[in-house]
């Protein structure tokens, strides 16, 4: 019954949806805020629609109604409590609801926003519902949670036991959360193409509208990723924790156009340039997402993290995206060439810096976009098949960023209009010496020798030393007084915290991934009871092996107790395990993980060897240095996109008032 | 009951665990270190051919550790990585190395993106000529207009002058 209410309010957040379309639609040709104001309410219940489904969904995962296919396919009754409600999004079909539901709620968010002109309102509004219409026909139509089984089986057949973890239980909404986030963007350039100001006081209040919506999808989409590629890390077993996998690869690429307009919209807000290209990146960053989502459920891709799903729905998704895509994109054609930003700049200045960081985001995304997308090309063309990975992005992606990294401290202290690059390089002497005399430090100390990675090392303290002069040149330290300087760093706005702390947590990102790279270690060898194993610095042990239960698995547990080769500091015990789980006959691996301080040692029990009356295990020793940044460092980045979030200049219309009177 | 259950379970679950996977023979590193390390960097570009994009180095899987077997095999009969990667694309084509081939087909992925940046670069460069130069001069009637703008500028900054919002 209740499964029957979900598939009703479903169909019905799908009648909304279009009626929010044509309200809107009709509100704005009309001139008429009845009809916009109603299509405002239709978004909000349209959002309220896909809730209640939504929650219909996952109450039939937690009460185990096998009855409903998609929970006979996801779930089983041993499950813990946890997996059993994150098994609602753990299927296509599930996703797929979960996505609609992100995109209704921001959609209602849309509705409720205050201080935009009607008719671009009313664009927008009407414009996120085509966007919900599509999505919600696609579930409704081909891809309902709620089909019944009849007879129903007793039992599940599980969710997949790699999936059944914390942060993976976390990951998806996280992750759909940013990528759909970008569909307001999306909505919000599409309604300033149809709306087609050329008044150049238009574009700076949109960049200002459009910029928290980009700013929290893109912090968003930040978390998501570093969840999913830490789930990959501990999860998988594989000492990794970026394969530069397809799939990977496809939440990676609105992931970089959302950066890219994120910069960008700081131009068309404050200076109302580059008023075309914001525009043009807000379209991107969504079509990414739509693009992601078609790649990883059509089944073209192969991957770890794809849904195996049938060709015919991945033919939907592509037409979904190449009608909204195309549609979109075919407007900015039309219309691109009459927008009129303002803001002349000589090309050393804060907008050139951002121009140019904008080329090395957009060159990086499609860069991705290549290498994810070459294989699929080449193959239906020519028949040849290809593998493109890590090697050709370490080659390709990697390089651009190295440049883009190199100029991007000098950025925050470029003036507007026309900067003093001289004068920038200047404030910025003393952390340029100070990363060069840590690379050549790291050269000369660490052992072995690798130039490029002490290269690399030297990049991450520019990018952190850069971020730290940009705050300390606002408050003018060391040239005031202290408590002058305390005074003018509690003025400084959020925004430029947010800014300072994202590009530092860019270089913490940097430092952990250079340095995990260039000097990981890593050994395998058989152990018996008693025997160890050593990688880089680190010695384990193997202690005792022995069967455990868990609450919907067997497994092997290694206990072992990992201390320095050099016998200083403390002994830590980890425990690795195998786990079979019988309701799928899969097996998993949860490794054992020893922190050390910004270090990991990293321990993976595997398959048994050696004779019966010898058993042996083979255990896996990792040793990854400083891989504690690498997840650091994206999430001190969400958190400066966060604190840029609620900077009170976006939240109330400060700035523009000022402009208005300049 | 449950305790009974794991006890019933456990030799079914050791042979199942050692089941569940074509038992892949331990790995055992070459004895000489630089060839070890020459073996391991190449499995990091090797695709284990019956995975989902994971290379030999990281793939549980049978055939991954038969891969990683022949090659170290190769490396200690004193092959150069060349000859190893020529060997494996001969066996399994293209698709095996993570590394693309460069050729006619390939050149686009491989010189696309500096191509990209490049072209996108010299657009951004003649736009930048072009908005320095657009700047035309000022005609003689907007030379006094700024002149007059800038007089009252000054007016306004001396300190004598009284702001025009004190209500005097």
């Amino acid at each position: 019954m209740i499964a029957e209410l979900g598939a009703f309010a479903l169909a019905l957040a799908l009648a909304l949806s279009i009626l929010q379309t044509g309200l809107s639609a009709a509100g704005r040709a009309r001139r008429s805020p009845v009809l916009a104001g109603a299509a405002q309410g239709a978004a909000l219940a349209a959002a309220g629609a896909v809730a209640l489904s939504f929650a219909a969904l996952i109450h039939a995962f937690v009460v185990s109604d096998f009855s409903v296919s998609n929970v006979a396919a996801n779930s089983h009754t041993d499950k813990p409590m946890l997996y059993k409600v994150a098994g609602a999004w753990g299927s296509h079909e599930g996703s797929l609801l979960l996505w609609c539901l992100v995109l209704t709620v921001f959609g209602g968010a849309l509705a409720r926003a205050r201080g935009l002109p009607f008719g671009l309102k009313a664009s927008a509004v009407a414009t996120q519902g085509a966007l919900g219409s599509l999505f919600l026909a696609f579930a409704v139509f081909t891809s309902s949670p709620f089909t019944r089984l009849d007879p129903a089986p007793l039992q599940g057949a599980s969710l997949n036991p790699l999936l059944q973890d914390p942060a993976l239980a976390v990951h998806p909404p996280l992750l759909y959360a940013g990528y759909v986030g970008f569909s307001v963007c999306f909505s919000l350039a599409v309604a300033a193409l149809i709306e087609g100001r050329a008044q150049t006081a238009f574009w700076p209040a949109w960049g200002r509208w459009v910029r928290p919506w980009a700013l929290a999808s893109w912090a968003l989409l930040t978390v998501g990723i570093t969840l999913g590629s830490f789930w990959a890390y501990y999860e998988l077993g594989w000492g990794g924790w970026w394969f530069w996998d397809p799939v990977e690869n496809a939440s990676f690429m609105p992931w970089l156009a959302g950066a890219a307009l994120l910069h960008s919209a700081v131009v068309t807000e404050r200076r109302g340039a580059l008023a075309g290209w914001t525009v043009f990146l807000a379209l991107l960053a969504f079509t990414f997402s739509m693009l992601g989502a078609f790649l990883v459920r059509s089944g073209v891709l192969t991957s770890v993290h794809a849904f195996a799903v049938d060709p015919q729905r991945g033919l939907m998704l592509l037409a979904i995206l190449g009608v909204t895509a195309g549609a979109a994109f075919a407007l900015f054609a039309w219309r691109a060439p009459q927008l009129k930003g303002g803001g002349l700049f000589a090309p050393v200045s804060r907008e050139g810096a951002l121009v140019l960081n904008n080329l090395f985001l957009t060159a990086a995304a499609a860069t991705v976009l290549l290498g994810t997308l070459y294989p699929l090309i080449l193959e239906a063309v020519s028949g040849a098949t290809i593998s493109v990975g890590p090697p050709y992005f370490a080659a390709t992606f990697v390089p651009l960023m190295t440049v883009a990294f190199l100029i991007l401290p000098a950025g925050p202290l470029l003036a507007w209009k026309r900067g003093d690059l001289t004068g920038a390089m200047q404030r910025l002497a003393v952390a340029a010496g100070l990363s060069v005399a840590f690379a050549l430090l790291a050269y000369a100390l660490w052992e072995p020798r690798k130039a490029l990675a002490a290269a690399g090392i030297g990049l991450g303290a520019w990018l952190i030393l850069g971020a730290l002069a940009e705050v300390a040149e606002r408050a003018r330290l060391f040239r005031v007084s202290g408590p002058e300087t305390l005074r003018r760093l509690k003025a400084l706005p959020l925004g430029a915290w947010g800014m300072s702390l994202a590009h530092l947590g860019l270089g913490v990102f940097i430092l952990g991934a250079v340095v995990e790279t260039g000097f990981k270690a890593e050994t395998a060898r058989a152990l018996s009871i008693g025997q160890s194993l050593s990688a880089g610095p680190w010695t384990v042990t193997l202690d005792d092996v022995r069967v455990i239960e868990g609450p919907n698995y067997l497994a092997e547990q290694g206990r072992l107790t990992v201390r320095a080769t050099d016998g200083r500091g403390r002994a830590t015990p980890v425990k690795a395990e195998r786990r079979f789980f019988p309701a799928g006959g899969q097996t998993t691996t949860e490794v054992g993980l020893d922190f050390r301080g910004l270090d990991d040692v990293y321990v993976v029990i595997g398959e048994r060897a050696g004779t019966p009356d010898r058993p042996a295990w083979v255990v896996r020793l990792y040793w990854n240095p400083w891989a504690r940044l690498i997840f650091l460092g994206p999430m001190i980045m969400a958190l400066g996109g966060l604190l840029s979030l609620l900077d009170r200049r976006l939240r109330l219309g400060v700035g523009a008032r000022r402009r208005t009177t300049a | 009951m449950r305790r009974l259950a794991i006890l019933l379970a456990a030799p079914l679950l050791a042979l199942m665990l050692t089941a569940a996977e074509p038992a892949a023979a331990p790995d055992r590193p070459l004895s000489d270190p630089a060839q070890e390390a020459r073996a391991q960097a190449l499995f990091e570009d090797v695709r284990c051919v019956v995975c989902q994009h994971e290379a030999i180095a990281d793939s549980p899987a049978g055939v991954a550790g038969d891969m990683r077997r022949l090659i170290r095999e190769q490396i200690a009969a004193g092959a150069s990585d060349q000859a190893v990667r020529r060997d494996l694309v001969r066996r399994f084509g293209d698709y095996v190395l993570f590394t693309p081939p460069v050729r006619v087909g390939t050149w686009l992925l491989w010189f696309g993106p500096l191509l990209l940046v490049v072209l996108a670069g010299a657009v951004l460069g003649l736009r930048a000529r072009r908005s320095t130069t657009e700047v035309a001069p000022l005609s003689p009637e907007e030379e006094d207009r700024l002149a007059d703008i800038l007089r009252n500028e000054k007016l306004r900054r001396d300190p004598d002058a009284t702001s025009p919002h004190d209500g005097r």
